[in-house]
């Protein structure tokens, strides 16, 4: 099986518009939690979120660009330009058939779906723009970037609510791992902070009003936020030809289905999608030294995950660092895995590991080492990434240092 | 009806039992009513009485609406309307 490395990253989310400043966010433990600035945010039950505050998509794109590229899509085109070059690849002759495009996103063009009932609905028009459709598809992002650098091979978009970037990434590495591919471009994209997309959730009773604390005992629910996490995983032999820069080694993937709760999470998949990667990646259960959590500062999750931590490594989980970094740019549901793998990276490649801020009090039932408020230097061999979706679905990922 | 039977009925409903079978002084789990199905009824509260109903399901003690008994959810409600009114 051919080894799978990263040469790329790029990012834009509420703490940072590229990897070295979301870096250096996770690093200070800044926080891009705060008031909502939509229309109709009065009406919200829910005012806060992890919103890209300045951001304005004509700085970026044209009128026609913009006309096709819904905000989930401007994010992810734009993480990937900065991840496509740093790579340094060019998708040319056969490497360009070799290669391609899977993106998590849960939403996909919501704004899109939310401004366009607005008009025929609220505003009763009886017309809407030729192309909402190829605007508002979930596949769009990954469509424009495999159009955008000519990636020819195969291309499409996962769907797993909160878990669906790390199943794109999953399915990228084990493509390349294959043989399949080449050079797979991968991570996932969300932008749901608009009234309707606000709206549904907060039906569901599980968001704060008043910030994200995974893991302390005061924790009052999850906050959304926005924004793409894009990463080029490569070949490592082809990588390796080229002299590229090698950020990491993608070594193991795993996925599970509670078949249970809807909504729910159980302990039993998530503990069996954790094993399953550190059994995927081939290495002991003590080499992991940091995971990422999915952590979203609701009660029921961080609990059963800690214990599924517990489960899995034993005496080993209170040896081991999980955080979440959801505490500072809140849950980006379909690219939240995308997003929260730079914290991985960060983790292997420069020795720090991003904290969980806002901790204010120990749980019992989340007794591990959640790295609270201030981030840690170690160094760390391997680290994992865990997503639990809505519907039960598990997708853990396995990093290792590349030295 | 009465708001009490209203109440009533909105729980029977989402318990799958008769009205009569819902007593003041059980819980929503002794009817057999889950997480999901006390959002549920508190959303049809909400829509019924035309109210909001401060309940987080992280932590749903935190409110002032109690929701430990049938009777209690009643005398809940109640409260509500009469600070929400008008």
């Amino acid at each position: 099986m051919a080894r799978v490395v990263i040469t790329g990253a790029g990012t834009i989310n509420p703490i940072g518009g590229d990897v070295p400043s979301t870096f250096a966010a996770m690093r200070e433990g800044r926080c891009g939690i705060g008031p909502l600035d939509i229309p109709d945010v009065e009406r919200l039950a829910i005012q806060i979120g992890g919103q890209i505050k300045g951001y304005a998509e004509t700085d970026h794109f044209n009128r026609q660009q913009i006309a096709l590229y819904d905000r989930f899509t401007q994010f992810t085109l734009l993480a990937a330009r900065q991840a496509v070059g740093q790579s340094g690849l060019k998708f040319t002759g056969a490497l360009a058939d070799q290669s391609g495009v899977i993106f998590g996103t849960s939403g996909g063009g919501l704004n899109t779906q939310d401004e366009n009932y607005r008009a025929v609905y609220e505003e009763g028009k009886n017309r809407v723009h030729p192309f909402i459709v190829p605007k508002l598809m979930n596949n769009a992002a990954a469509s424009h970037v495999s159009m955008e650098w000519n990636l020819r091979g195969p291309t499409f978009t996962v769907a797993t609510a909160c878990a669906s970037s790390n199943h794109a990434m999953g399915q990228a590495f084990n493509m390349i791992r294959c043989g399949m591919t080449k050079v797979m471009v991968t991570g996932g994209s969300e932008a749901m902070l608009c009234f309707g997309g606000i709206k549904a959730w907060e039906g569901l009773r599980v968001m704060s009003k008043d910030g994200c604390r995974p893991f302390s005992a005061t924790r009052n629910g999850m906050v959304q936020g926005e924004g793409a996490g894009v990463f080029v995983f490569e070949d490592y032999d082809h990588a390796r030809a080229r002299g590229a820069d090698i950020l990491c080694e993608v070594i193991g993937f795993a996925m599970t289905s509670d078949a249970s709760d809807i909504v729910m999470p159980s302990k039993q998949g998530a503990a069996r999608a954790i094993a399953g990667a550190v059994r995927d990646a081939g290495v002991p259960l003590d080499a992991v030294g940091y995971i990422n959590a999915h952590g979203t500062g609701t009660a029921a999750n961080d609990k059963t995950e800690c214990a599924a931590v517990a489960d899995v490594f034993g005496a080993h989980a209170d040896k081991l660092m999980i955080s979440s970094t959801k505490s500072m740019h809140g849950h980006l549901i379909g690219g939240t895995g995308a997003v929260e793998l730079l914290a991985c990276i960060m983790a292997l490649r420069d020795g720090v590991i991003a904290p969980t801020i806002g901790y204010e009090e120990p749980d019992p039932e989340c007794a591990l080492d959640v790295v609270p408020n201030v981030a840690r230097d170690a160094t760390i061999d391997v680290a994992l990434s865990n997503a639990f979706a809505f519907g039960g679905l598990n997708a853990v990922i396995a990093l290792r240092r590349f030295a | 009806m009465t708001t009490d039977d209203r109440i009533i009925a909105i729980i029977a409903e989402q318990a799958m039992l008769e009205p009569g079978d819902v007593t003041l002084d059980a819980s929503l789990a002794d009817l057999g009513i889950d997480s999901l199905g006390l959002v549920e009824c508190i959303f049809a509260i909400e829509e019924g009485f035309d109210i909001t109903v401060p309940f987080n399901a992280n932590d749903p003690t935190a409110s002032d609406f109690d929701i430990s008994s049938v009777g209690a959810i009643i005398a809940a409600v109640k409260q509500l309307q009469t600070d929400q009114a008008g």
